[in-house]
């Protein structure tokens, strides 16, 4: 009855090479109208600015992909540049204070694990919620006001430069590759385009479907607080009250990049496509003077034109 | 009475590659109960939805009362006056039941919902369909067979002039079912026209004036129902008897060895209790039953998706019952379960991937999963499953139903199991695939596993199982062995608790 040869359609191809061929198109227009995009301080101050960003979008690739969803990454972002900075200042160990605030995300991330799978409370409302909490706790800790630190040894990790190439911008590379390695090669990273995919198949067929779950917040945790403490060191401060748009930027580059929200599709390359078709827009905008309202306008659109593809492709696929 | 209602005429539709139709040209007449039969797969659903709107045809006419129309959605084809009654019911769970029997028809978008006057309505249909079901009930928690019935009466509410129904009796027991068929009768009567889609032979010529056959998405012919018999419909459903397509059971009988399979009294609340079963190496088991009669139930305990409350599972050496899939499949004991979309397969990944799911560590190094281990034993596995090593990059959601089927046996004999359970293994599966699924059960027997395996389908019960019990109410009401008829078997699947206490 059915034909040999898989039969993809249009719309996937359109999701898989469209979003790539904007992002070079993009690329071009801006290298040819712009000369100082065109130089190589620009594109790593580039990759620098989006390190934060970029480390976020990776973490939530593999949540979204394991069927998850993590509004608390802002929130997680915050608390452990918080921790880290008390830490430092109260205990007096700069090392300690980074270690600390990294592995803080790990923990949070693994409370938010265990609230979707074991608490079974959905994922946006179990997130939205628990980003109020670490949120509230970090106001705990400031008491409302910034901490500062002026040990030398903790503002190094985020100003430490190698040439024109920061230490984020290093990590956020070394994370991303980390990322995609984990997601593309492991039998974990299987699991999880399986538990995302297809929840109760993947439990069918004997995986530990809720560990898988809880890995993947952990994982979406750790890289908010690894992007936390990078910039809690760079400002050489905690503060509570910080960037409080990373979720919604984090899971709008990975949207745009083509990584389906429903679950179980989507890479890091793909993710990271999205993170640059941002950071285009943005820098574009910026060096080409453009009102930025246009950018938001053009911003939304984007991000609904990303999902419709998303859900048309899906509907071929049945 | 014989002008015709709805005519096709060269109507084809494909979903990816797959033909479901080819070239259909049929005539429903008004006033008349029309049966389309055919295997899973034959197209017989399709073609019900094509008439109902749910489906647009790529090829052909549709015409209706002899002008010709385009249904764009089921907007349209219920503006026309039919009515499509699916397989999949489309009720909204959280709602009444009267709710959902006007759904749509509640009027203008501004007008106060008349509750009085729809509960009426709904006193008048109930007495109308003998349909006993609490107007106030949430839909959602009322069984199949009720949800069922709730979906009947939102077809007879919008006094459709055709109502088509997709096998309406699959979810049904007996006496509903009878009471189903009386109603298509009644709706004859009052002049209406009905489609009704089945493969339950004895349904269809219960009720037809005149039956279709469909077989591989094309009609094989239109008659009077009165002229044909279970049997003059299989031949040309099948092309072929029914015999044929089942494997020579062994002709030792199979091993006297330590079962693989031994349960003893194993009982779930509600589900079903004192259940005794025994599987040795090389014997396919079956398991026949209503819906709803715990064969599921029971597979699924087995395998750890459900705590019993009592009993004991042994399989080969280890000591159940199994806390999880994955314990279950340790001790040798796997299942293809019923619904390969919902709980088997990953979709939108390869054959590749799902096949191996469960393996990941035998094809893994230090947990990278090793594309070179994976292709070497799906090399051998996939053509022992009767699938084309090339699709092994393929994303199964676009394989084919019995292509599908196919990937789940891969995954679950990748390791030879001691217990291979299979839960209605052909359902969706195109009749060539299912002869291939036979001969592989049988061949997974005769290699020393043993099969169990449950199927609502009594022939292929009958067919292939060296040993069949039937499953009624929770417990098991018999056990039949040698030459078994389908009568054998619907005997006890049907049989009341005074028969039983005389048996």
């Amino acid at each position: 009855m059915s034909t040999l040869g898989a039969q993809r359609s249009h719309i996937k191809l359109a999701r898989d090479y469209g979003v790539l061929l904007s992002a070079v198109g993009l690329f071009v227009v801006l290298a040819v109208a712009s000369a100082p995009f065109r130089t190589a301080t620009n594109q790593l101050n580039l990759l620098d600015q989006w390190s934060t960003i970029g480390i976020i979008a990776c973490g939530s690739t593999l949540c979204i992909v394991a069927g998850g969803f993590d509004l608390s990454v802002d929130a997680i972002f915050a608390l452990s540049g918080v921790i880290a900075a008390w830490t430092t200042v109260h205990l007096g160990s700069p090392v300690l204070g980074l270690l600390l605030g990294m592995a803080s995300g790990l923990v949070l991330g693994l409370f938010n694990g265990v609230l979707v799978t074991i608490g079974r409370i959905n994922p946006f409302v179990a997130t939205i919620a628990s980003s109020v909490v670490f949120l509230g706790i970090a106001q705990l800790i400031t008491q409302g006001s910034v901490i500062a630190v002026d040990d030398t040894a903790f503002s190094e990790l985020g100003l430490k430069r190698f040439g024109d190439l920061t230490l984020p911008a290093l990590a956020f590379v070394v994370f991303a590759v980390l990322s995609a390695v984990v997601l593309a090669r492991t039998v974990v990273g299987r699991k999880l385009y399986a538990v995302g995919g297809n929840y109760e198949a993947a439990r069918y067929s004997g995986i530990a479907v809720d560990r898988v779950q809880i890995f993947a917040y952990a994982v979406s945790g750790l890289s908010a607080s690894i992007a936390g403490v990078l910039a809690a060191s760079r400002n050489s401060s905690g503060q509570a009250d910080l960037r409080t748009e990373l979720a919604f930027q984090a899971i709008t580059a990975v949207v745009i990049g083509g990584v389906s929200i429903y679950g179980g599709e989507g890479t890091i390359p793909r993710a990271l496509v999205g993170v640059l078709i941002l950071a285009l827009i943005g820098n574009g905008f910026n060096l080409l003077a453009v009102d930025p309202a246009y950018q938001q306008v053009l911003l939304g659109t984007i991000i609904v034109l990303a999902v419709a593809v998303d859900a048309w492709a899906r509907r071929t696929q049945r | 009475m014989s002008r015709p209602l709805v005519e096709l005429a060269g109507v084809s539709k494909r979903f990816g590659g797959a033909t479901a139709l080819a070239e259909v040209d049929l005539t429903i007449l008004t006033g008349e109960v029309h049966c389309l039969v055919g295997e899973n797969g034959a197209g017989k659903s399709t073609l019900g939805k094509v008439v109902a709107g749910v489906h647009r045809a790529d090829e052909g006419i549709l015409r209706l009362r002899g002008e010709q129309v385009t249904f764009r959605s089921p907007r349209d084809s219920i503006a026309a006056g039919i009515a499509f009654i699916a397989q999949e019911l489309a009720i909204v769970p959280d709602r009444s039941v009267l709710d959902n029997v006007f759904l749509g028809r509640e009027g203008s978008a501004l007008s106060v919902v008349r509750r009085r006057a729809q509960l009426a309505e709904y006193a008048a249909l109930a007495a109308r369909t003998g349909f006993d079901v609490d107007p106030l009930a949430r839909a959602g928690s009322l069984r199949l067979a009720e949800q069922q019935k709730v979906e009947i009466m939102r077809a007879l509410a919008r006094d459709a002039e055709l109502i088509i129904m997709d096998e309406p009796t699959a979810s049904l027991g007996g006496a509903e079912a009878d009471q189903l068929l009386r109603i298509i009768e009644d709706l004859r009567a009052e002049g209406r026209t009905v489609v009704f889609v089945t493969h339950f032979l004895a349904d269809a010529l219960a009720v037809a004036d005149r039956v279709t056959v469909l077989k591989d998405g094309r009609l094989v012919r239109t008659s009077p129902a009165a002229g044909e018999t279970p049997d003059s419909l299989v031949t040309s459903m099948l092309g072929r008897s029914l015999g044929s397509m089942f494997p020579d059971a062994r002709v030792d009988g199979p091993s006297d060895g330590d079962a693989v399979l031994q349960v003893r009294a194993l009982s779930r609340p509600g589900e079903f209790a004192g259940v005794d079963l025994e599987v040795r190496p090389g014997e396919i088991v079956g398991i026949a039953g209503l819906v709803g009669s715990g064969r599921t139930e029971l597979v699924e305990t087995l395998v750890g998706l459900r705590r019993p409350s009592g009993g004991s599972v042994r399989v080969a050496r280890t000591n159940g019952p199994f806390r999880s899939p994955r314990h279950a499949q340790r001790a040798g004991l796997v299942m293809v379960p019923e619904s390969r979309k919902d709980h088997g397969l990953v979709l939108g990944r390869t054959v590749r991937e799902n096949v191996t799911l469960p393996h990941l560590d035998q094809v893994s190094r230090l947990s990278f999963v090793s594309r070179a281990r994976q292709t070497a034993v799906l090399e051998t596995l996939l053509p022992e499953v009767g699938l084309d090593p090339r699709r092994i990059d393929s994303p199964v959601g676009e394989l084919s139903g019995g292509n599908q089927q196919k990937v789940m046996f891969a995954r679950w004999l990748f390791e030879r199991p001691a217990l291979l359970i299979a839960d209605e293994p052909t359902r969706g599966v195109d009749v060539g695939a299912r002869a291939g699924l036979y001969a592989l059960l049988r061949k997974v027997a005769d290699e020393g596993s043993g099969v169990l395996f449950v199927s609502s389908d009594n022939e292929e019960v009958i067919g292939l199982a060296d040993r069949v019990l039937v499953m009624r109410a929770g417990r098991v009401a018999g056990e039949l062995t040698g030459e078994v008829t389908e009568d054998d078997v619907l005997r006890l699947m049907f049989a009341d608790e005074t028969r039983e206490e005389i048996a």
